[in-house]
C-alpha cells in the first residue's frame, strides 16, 4: 500500500510531506532504541516511535525507510523537521499511542479493503 | 572522504551517516551496501559522540570489491572489549538512552553489517575501528556501463 494512502487511512497529521507519496510501505517497525530500529527494521517500513528529536531523521535515512510517525502526540522541534525536509524524510505524527498505530497498520496491511 | 566527529554533538549525530550513505550512493555502491555502509557510520558515529573524549574521525573509502569505514579516537579507550561487543551491555550515560542511544547494540550493528570487522583499544590511548562491507559482484551486463 502507498504511503499516502496509508497516511490517509490512519489519519497520520503531517509535518514534513513525503517526497514520494506513492511510495509502497514494505511493513512497519516500532521501537525507540535507535540501534534497534537499525538493525530489525527493514527499507521501506514505515516507523513509528515516540522519539523526536533530530538523530531520528539519520536513522530513518541510513535504513532506508519510509517515513517517521512520532506517537502520543509528541511534535518534533524545527531542527527535527528541517533535517526531515534536506534529508527527504516523511514526518508524520499521531495522537495515539505506538500500540495502537501499528495495530492499525497491521490490520490494514494485511487486509487492505 | 574523511569526517571529523564532534564529542557531544548529538544535534548533528547522523548527519554524516546520511551524507556518507548519500555519497556513496552517488559514487555507484549497490543500494544494500550503502545501506550497511550507512548503519556501519552511523553506530560509529553515535560512538565518537557518546563516549570520546574529545571526538574523532570517521574516513570511509570505496574500493573496487569493499567499501571500508574506519573510527577512530584518541580515548577513553575500551576497558573489556568482549565485555562491549556483549548484546545489551552499555556504559552510555542516561541523557543518551533517554534519546535512545545506549541500547549495547552499537558495535554489534558494526560487526553485524560488515564482512571484516576488527576493533583495537587501548584505555588512555583510544580505539580504532575497522569495518570492510564487500560489494557485491557486478553482473556482465552493469559491468560494461559507463565503462
Amino acid at each position: 500500500m502507498k504511503l499516502s494512502q496509508i497516511a490517509e487511512r490512519l489519519s497520520l497529521v503531517p509535518i514534513v510531506e513525503a517526497n514520494e507519496p506513492d511510495a509502497e510501505v514494505t511493513g512497519g517497525y516500532c521501537g525507540d532504541l535507535l540501534s534497534h530500529v537499525l538493525s530489525s527494521a527493514r527499507p521501506g517500513n514505515l516507523w513509528v516511535t515516540i522519539q523526536h528529536h533530530t538523530n531520528v531523521v539519520a536513522v530513518a535515512q541510513v535504513a532506508g525507510l519510509s517515513a517517521i510517525v512520532i506517537a502520543e502526540g509528541r511534535q518534533p522541534d524545527e531542527a527535527t523537521q528541517s533535517r526531515a525536509r534536506e534529508g527527504g524524510i516523511a514526518l508524520y505524527s499521531s495522537s495515539e499511542s505506538t500500540y495502537e498505530i501499528a495495530g492499525r497498520l497491521h490490520r490494514l496491511l494485511s487486509d487492505p479493503t | 572522504m574523511k569526517y571529523p566527529i564532534r564529542a557531544g554533538d548529538v544535534e548533528h549525530g547522523g548527519s554524516a551517516s546520511a551524507r556518507i550513505k548519500a555519497e556513496l550512493t552517488a559514487a555507484g555502491v549497490d543500494p544494500i551496501t550503502a545501506r550497511r555502509a550507512g548503519i556501519v557510520a552511523f553506530e560509529g558515529e553515535m560512538n565518537l559522540i557518546v563516549y570520546s573524549n574529545d571526538g574523532g574521525t570517521l574516513r570511509v573509502s570505496v574500493e573496487p570489491h569493499a567499501v571500508y569505514i574506519e573510527v577512530e579516537d584518541n580515548g577513553p579507550g575500551i576497558e573489556d572489549i568482549d565485555l562491549a561487543m556483549t548484546p545489551g551491555y552499555s556504559t552510555a550515560p542516561d541523557w543518551a538512552t533517554d534519546l535512545g542511544f545506549g541500547a549495547g547494540m552499537g558495535l554489534i550493528n558494526m560487526r553485524k553489517n560488515s564482512d571484516h570487522f576488527e576493533i583495537h583499544s587501548h584505555v588512555g590511548a583510544g580505539t580504532k575501528i575497522q569495518c570492510w562491507i564487500h560489494r557485491p559482484e557486478p553482473s556482465p551486463a552493469k559491468g560494461q556501463e559507463g565503462s
